[in-house]
């Protein structure tokens, strides 16, 4: 066991479950939960829809507190949400009122993020560059396609320049081509920026491609199936998905989740519907 | 670009000149007594007599004020209220009944009350103006609050932003529409209101200009009233609407 400070832990979910009181009666979502997060890790968690994946990452960017249990951020309880802790909401939440470049600097200018105003303008400019959205500088959002909403979204989270990223299935809406150069992308920038991120997928393919360590997570309630460290270092490339153990690795895992996602539609089957 | 502007003239102008042509067919058909109806010129004469030699202007002027008052007071008390009850649902569980009620009250209903109370001068023209667009603002300020989703607020706290912060540059930017449309309809409920109070006691404005002719029947003084209120109205909208272009670029209209 390494003592606490020499490891570098940053985000953990200690015996973590929360619960809803609704009409039917007590609704358990996720259910005892406990793994640990490491600088530089990035975890994919997968599972059946539904499942309670993202109410996992909403108790750690803080939007939801556990019933029983403690979710740690850098060896504190989290209490509400914070710029150290970037969220990327898969509806994008893109703010129509502001331009692109607005948009961008929206976390810049605000007194929490301490940025001098001498470089706000130099780091919009690189974001822009970044993510192919300097002739959109100046656009408003409905101008713009779904991937550069997206691109947008994540532009507006990185500059602030998180540690921590939280991605709830933020390449879920877009096509395959636009989801494959986010993905690559993503790569890119974390290859240069160095962050650790929680991304919530439900794609086998998209959480071996893109996370060092999967965490599989049963049907409703949430529990951990099993955590699975990924054997392919960065950088990575479109490559890998030829080898041998991504196929094998996307075999057992695809096993798993279908596993689940049965559980997980016998739960909803009403009675009467059961062969 | 002049070819659109040609064609947006024209297709604006077509219903007026339809309702002149019909207006006048009416005349022409011998179906009406000829003195039920004036002709469009002769009300377009009474409108020059009248705008040089009775002071349309002061009754134009009057009408205006009213209205342009009681709606600026009404809808500045509508904001913050519609406001709250759109953001806190306790507050719209206390009063939604209450305001449901007295919205429901048509503002005329109330003039008889109105004399009682304040008089038959400005200030009770001024209160009866400003419950209509009180009434009729802060329920689409309510509704309009309520709709904005959460997702921006949290998407701004994901970024740091403090209680301030997200009031000031995200729910004020998300409020601005619904206020646009509540001085819309404020404005409509108030000019149909104000003639209404007009009518029944004032000296000067345009609903009492139509009560004076209509005591002596001059059915063209009544035309020019009725005509200038519908113009008033109109513009007050276009202008209206014009800001709110410049104010909502950013908004996603359905145009073609």
């Amino acid at each position: 066991m390494i003592a606490p400070g020499m490891t570098s832990e940053r985000a953990r979910f200690d015996h973590v479950s929360l619960s809803f009181d609704t009409p039917k009666g007590n609704l358990r979502v996720v259910d005892d939960v406990s793994y640990a997060i490491n600088d530089g890790d990035f975890i994919a968690v997968i599972g059946p829809s539904g499942c309670g994946k993202t109410t996992m990452m909403s108790m750690l960017a803080g939007f939801q507190t556990p019933t029983t249990g403690r979710v740690l951020f850098d060896g504190h309880p989290v209490t509400g949400p914070g710029p150290e802790r970037g969220v990327i909401f898969q509806e994008y939440g893109v703010f129509p009122w502001l331009t692109v470049r607005e948009n961008i600097a929206f976390g810049l200018n605000l007194k929490a993020n301490h940025v001098p105003s001498s470089e706000r303008d130099q780091i919009c400019q690189h974001y822009l560059a970044l993510m192919g959205l300097s002739d959109f500088a100046n656009s408003y959002p409905k101008h713009l396609s779904g991937g550069m909403r997206q691109r947008l979204a994540i532009a507006r989270a990185y500059a602030v320049k998180p540690q921590f990223l939280l991605m709830d299935e933020p390449f879920g809406a877009l096509d395959a081509q636009t989801r494959a150069n986010m993905q690559n992308l993503l790569l890119q920038v974390l290859a240069t920026e160095g962050k650790t991120v929680m991304l919530i997928t439900h794609s086998v393919e998209e959480a071996i491609y893109l996370a060092s360590r999967i965490v599989v997570v049963t049907a409703r309630p949430a529990r951990i199936k099993e955590i699975i460290d990924v054997p392919f270092s960065y950088p990575r490339d479109e490559s890998i998905q030829e080898r041998a153990e991504f196929g094998e690795l996307r075999g057992h895992i695809r096993e798993l989740v279908m596993n689940e996602y049965r559980a997980q539609q016998a739960q909803m089957r009403p009675v009467s519907f059961s062969e | 670009m002049k070819g659109s502007l040609a064609r947006r003239i024209v297709l604006g102008m077509t219903p007026w000149i339809g309702v002149i042509v019909l207006w006048y067919a009416v005349r022409w058909s011998g179906l009406v007594n000829l003195s039920l109806i004036p002709a469009p010129h002769q009300v377009a004469a009474k409108f020059v007599d009248l705008l040089l030699h009775e002071g349309l202007l002061i009754d134009i002027y009057a009408s205006t004020r009213r209205v342009f008052f009681g709606v600026a007071l009404g809808i500045l008390a509508a904001v913050p209220v519609g406001f709250l009850l759109g953001w806190y649902r306790s507050a719209r569980t206390f009063a939604d009944p209450m305001i449901n009620f007295f919205r429901a009250l048509p503002p005329i209903a109330l003039i008889p009350l109105v004399i009682v109370y304040f008089g038959v001068d400005e200030i009770a023209k001024l209160v009866i103006l400003f419950y209509a667009s009180f009434f009729s603002g802060v329920i689409v300020m309510y509704e309009g609050v309520s709709q904005i989703t959460p997702l921006y607020i949290r998407v701004a706290k994901t970024l740091g932003a403090n209680e301030f912060e997200i009031f000031r540059k995200v729910i004020i930017p998300l409020t601005v529409p619904h206020i646009l449309t509540a001085l819309r309809v404020a404005l409509g409920v108030a000019w149909a209101t104000l003639v209404a109070s007009e009518l029944i006691a004032a000296q000067r404005g345009l609903g009492a200009m139509i009560q004076n002719a209509s005591t002596y029947f001059l059915l063209d003084i009544i035309y020019v009233g009725i005509i200038c209120i519908g113009c008033i109205a109109l513009i007050m909208d276009l202008i209206l609407r014009w800001i709110s272009a410049k104010l909502l670029v950013w908004q996603d209209r359905a145009t073609s």
